[in-house]
């Protein structure tokens, strides 16, 4: 009882300022609600033992790509205006198309019998990923390695304009 | 009732719907990347719950989970960058008024 209580807090948590975050006409308000959406997500973490997930979860979702949002947000100030229109004429259809999506989604996976594993999770995890970071998954490691580090010198090369 | 992969597998089929929303009606260029930050999220809940409830002793999922949360910073990184670049030769940020290169 106490696991699905926590649970179904975190998920309107995490839902409610979703649906803030797409239908918001404050922009600057809209991205302050990515903030508990991402934080109910780290929570999800948590109960699914994933704690070196959630940690990083916090760390580059609410402190990095929030504030990230938040800066270009202020630097384009004539995108942002609250007198904006900030929908285009496809609210009727992208509403529909979302929930045509979610109730396929649902009903295929309520249809699906999915495997059920046995067994407890290693416990503490942040040993058995850095093991298998630097063992089974290293050539996944060293890729995206460099993708980070491609996209940080493309970033700063696209932002940084003509001298 | 307890919590099972289910309850997380639907979690996530409606945030990812709830992102696809903000992707499909918003103007703005960052709002857009905020609807695809949801959906990159819900794909993190679907890895991690199914590394949890299906295959318990690895951590492949919660691997894949990472990759994915350094994928995401990367292309908010380099989206953001192109949002202002556009911006200083365009004077806006609505992607309906980007259309120089249409026709």
């Amino acid at each position: 009882m106490g696991e699905l209580g926590a649970f179904i807090v975190l998920a309107l948590v995490t839902l409610i300022p979703a649906v803030v975050v797409v239908t918001s006409h404050n922009i600057v308000r809209a991205a302050f609600s990515l903030v508990p959406s991402f934080l109910g997500v780290t929570g999800l973490y948590i109960l699914l033992q994933a704690e070196f997930v959630a940690g990083i979860q916090v760390l580059i979702y609410v402190g990095a790509i929030t504030v990230l949002l938040l800066f270009v947000i202020m630097l384009t100030e004539g995108g942002t205006g609250v007198r904006l229109r900030q929908v285009n004429e496809q609210v009727p259809l992208g509403a529909m198309a979302a929930v045509w999506l979610a109730f396929v989604i649902i009903v295929i996976l309520t249809r699906t019998v999915w495997p059920v594993g046995a067994g407890s999770p290693p416990p503490y995890n942040a040993t058995a990923i850095g093991n298998a970071f630097m063992t089974d998954y290293v050539l996944i490691f060293e890729a995206t390695s460099l993708v980070l580090l491609v996209s940080l010198i493309g970033a700063i090369v696209t932002a940084r304009g003509e001298e | 009732m307890h919590v099972g992969l289910m309850h997380y597998l639907i979690l996530s089929a409606l945030l990812f719907c709830t992102g696809l929303y903000g992707v499909v009606t918003r103007r703005n260029a960052v709002a857009i990347l905020m609807g695809i930050e949801l959906m990159l999220n819900a794909a993190n809940i679907n890895l991690v719950a199914f590394n949890r409830y299906v295959a318990p002793t690895a951590v492949g999922g919660q691997i894949f989970a990472l990759v994915i949360i350094t994928l995401a910073a990367c292309e908010a990184a380099v989206g953001l960058a192109l949002v202002l670049a556009a911006y200083r030769t365009l004077e806006t940020t609505q992607v309906d008024e980007i259309n120089i290169m249409k026709w």
